[in-house]
């Protein structure tokens, strides 16, 4: 026992000494988090769009004056004709055109009917998607108010609630995502190499010939990170509390305690890899490359996961950070606590099970 | 000449003679473009419902029948007791109730009003709004034919004049999801290797101490510099043009711009990112500190790049920081040059601001390690 505690004891050097890394480790994070947290939106506001208008007449003027006036539009230009168009969007001006039709006050007079036509840049589908729909609101709603008499008939009148974030900040989805994605990263990133490093430099044989059994050995490893991820952990949800205004509904212990587990998932994952990796070259761009992307588009983190082929639903079962962050949102957002979230802490704790074991075995492999 | 040729030898020997990372090079970026782009939408399909349907007229079975058909919504969950729909969405099984009171079908005829209730989960606010634009759509559609049924003289269009919204979706008709994501994760994925490998390339040197005997040659600077730099730069286009043959055959991604000017602009970005990963080798002391550096910035690079959510929508400060973003401008001209047929007219101004990123990254790597090797 005393052999463990002397090993884990030379890891905590290892890593403390490295003053560096340590300031890389600690700032990354922070540097990220709010970066993001302020940056990141995916509402649609302040599209560029150009208005082409041959009419000139009060209802067209009335009616731009309306759009530009609403947060989701800004006017790139005005114009009186209609060629063109294809450059406004291939040099990306403008993700929208609006066109009214000649004579447009005229015909709306005399046949109760003008022609606006609405061009997107649908390469983007989604801007072009919720532009189109911004754009046939205000349109609408500025046509009723042209109209002399109310609009006859029946309404359904919808009564809306948005739960758990009526202002719809997009702060309270990417937070939590940032966590389980710094997270994910760094920790899987930091252990990845561990194993392969003693490698790499000849130290793996003093390892070997220590008393120290397999399972010691990959605790010990794990151990030191463990209090490090901990501490980063700590700063970045007292960020998100206090720089971010994310709530913090349910328990603070039980979040913690999440935290730890999903740490401990990402530190063994990365375990996992050095086991079976045999350069730190290899190591990293397994947990780089290979972790990076799933992380951030398959865990629910910008994505909705409703929306994907069931398959890479399935797919996303097996993504550590998608329970994670249903879990993060469930205690901070929603205010749940265990009675709801014992399903996906069980399954990160069977991953967490499977990739510590995992390890084991394959380094005890080595050994022989 | 020669002397790069031998390098670029030894460099090509090392990377292929460790088999680990052949799949890692070649299988994992196809599979990740493959997998990730179907992953990557922001389509809201089957948004799970929760029916609270108290009046259970056939009006009102028909306006439920109207959101199960749209596609945009299926109800998994049927209950009376709004409790138990409360309960659905904590749990997180719906994303919506909706709710319909008892005495909507009588209301609407006699009253010609009726209301619906919908709550929504928006965690995730943007998916949330469009959620309820769908919704609205579809109670506006069902009001029009309700009008039809129940109304006895239809209106004079004149007293109540319409503004008729045409509208067409250009470069992407079906508002097809792929078409968008799969030259921007192509973009990633080409980036992340090449920007990584050389990242660690020096520094692994200095790490294995191999660097000494590289200083102790005759190899002048620029040489050595070209010989790191170009076997990633190769591999990097190979993988590009192995995304493209994806793209096209699998996601059937529209080619509307010269290829070869694809090619072009990829040459001169690679050159600015992977000068980029060697000026961080040549001031990192192990491969991990290397690691973390590449990786920090590539993270802010990707995730504000417009990839995934539009710059549009971020704060002034925000969009003003993506100037310095070189994925950013890439991605914009995959996307311009693929999907509009852009030409180089067209992308100018960022193919400039490349170059100047590929200069200031490669003279920063050329006199970085001029100072480590003196």
């Amino acid at each position: 026992m005393s052999a463990f505690r002397g090993f884990v004891v030379k890891e905590f050097y290892h890593i403390l000494r490295d003053r560096r890394t340590l300031l890389i480790l600690f700032g990354m994070p922070v540097i990220q988090l709010v970066l993001f947290g302020f940056a990141i939106r995916n509402e649609v506001n302040d599209v560029r769009v150009v208005i082409v208008d041959p009419a000139g007449d009060h209802v067209t003027q009335a009616l731009t004056s309306r759009l530009l006036a609403s947060p989701y539009f800004e006017g790139v230009e005005y114009r009186t004709h209609a060629e063109g168009l294809e450059r406004v969007f291939q040099q990306g001006q403008a993700k929208e055109v609006i066109l009214f039709e000649p004579r447009f006050a005229h015909r709306l007079a005399h046949d109760g009917v003008a022609r606006v036509q609405v061009l997107t840049d649908a390469t983007d589908p989604n801007t072009a998607n919720t532009i189109l729909a911004y754009t046939t609101a205000l349109l609408q709603a500025a046509g009723q108010s042209l109209a002399a008499a109310p609009p006859p008939g029946l309404r359904i009148v919808p009564e809306v609630r948005m739960r758990y974030n009526p202002t719809l900040k997009s702060v309270y989805l990417f937070v939590p995502g940032l966590v389980a994605l710094i997270l994910m990263l760094v920790c899987a990133l930091m252990t990845s190499i561990t194993i392969t490093r003693e490698k790499e430099t000849g130290t793996m044989e003093v390892l070997l010939v220590s008393p120290l059994r397999p399972g010691q050995i990959i605790v010990g490893k794990v151990l030191p990170y463990l209090f490090l991820s901990l501490a980063i952990v700590s700063v970045i949800l007292v960020l998100a509390r206090t720089v971010f205004g994310v709530p913090l509904r349910g328990s603070a212990v039980l979040l913690v305690l999440e935290c730890l587990l999903f740490i401990a998932c990402a530190l063994s994952l990365g375990i996992l890899i050095s086991t079976r990796t045999r350069t730190q070259q290899t190591a990293m761009m397994i947990s780089l490359a290979g972790l990076l992307l799933p992380t951030v588009i398959l865990s629910g983190f910008i994505f909705p996961l409703d929306s994907m082929p069931p398959l890479l639903q399935g797919v996303s079962h097996l993504v550590p950070a998608k329970w994670f962050l249903l879990i993060v949102r469930g205690i901070m957002i929603k205010g749940v606590g265990m009675a709801e979230l014992w399903q996906e802490t069980l399954i990160l704790a069977g991953m967490t099970a499977f990739f510590l074991v995992a390890s084991v075995r394959n380094f005890s492999v080595r050994l022989d | 000449m020669r002397t790069i040729l031998f390098i670029l030898q030894k460099e090509f020997l090392q990377i292929f003679r460790n088999r680990a990372m052949l799949p890692i090079l070649f299988v994992m970026p196809i599979i990740q473009l493959l997998v990730l782009s179907l992953a990557a939408t922001f389509e809201v399909k089957n948004t799970p419902v929760s029916l609270i349907d108290l009046d259970g007229s056939p009006t009102a079975r028909r306006l439920v029948a109207r959101f199960e058909a749209s596609g945009y919504f299926t109800v998994v969950h049927r209950t009376y007791d709004p409790a138990a729909a409360d309960e659905a969405m904590q749990r997180g099984d719906v994303r919506m109730i909706l709710q319909i009171p008892a005495g909507f079908e009588r209301d609407l005829r006699r009253d010609g009003a009726a209301p619906v209730q919908l709550i929504l989960d928006a965690q995730d606010g943007a998916t949330a709004g469009v959620v309820q634009a769908y919704a609205n759509r579809i109670l506006g559609d069902y009001t029009r034919d309700l009008q039809v049924t129940f109304a006895a003289t239809p209106p004079d269009p004149r007293a109540h004049p319409v503004l008729d919204v045409v509208f067409s979706h250009w470069y992407n008709p079906e508002l097809n999801y792929h078409y968008f994501m799969v030259p921007g994760i192509l973009v990633l994925l080409v980036t992340m290797i090449g920007t990584f490998l050389s990242a660690m390339n020096v520094v692994r040197e200095k790490e294995l101490g191999t660097i000494e005997q590289l200083n102790v040659t005759p190899l002048r600077k620029r040489d050595f510099i070209v010989g790191k730099l170009l076997p990633f730069w190769i591999l990097a286009l190979v993988e590009l043009s192995a995304g493209l043959v994806v793209a096209r055959l699998v996601f059937h991604v529209p080619m509307l711009g010269n290829l070869a000017l694809v090619y072009a602009l990829t040459g001169v970005y690679l050159v600015g990112m992977l000068g980029l990963g060697l000026w961080i080798s040549t001031f990192t002391e192990t491969q991990q500190q290397a690691m973390f550096l590449a990786w920090f910035l590539m993270v802010v690079f990707i995730l504000m790049s417009g990839l995934f959510t539009p710059i549009e929508s971020m704060p002034g400060w925000a969009q003003k920081l993506t100037l310095l973003n070189p994925i950013a401008y890439f991605i914009e001209i995959m996307r311009r040059v693929l999907l509009k047929g852009a030409g180089f007219a067209d992308v100018q101004p960022q193919f400039w601001a490349l170059v100047a990123f590929a200069v200031t990254s490669v003279t920063l790597a050329v006199r970085q390690y001029r100072k480590v090797s003196t």
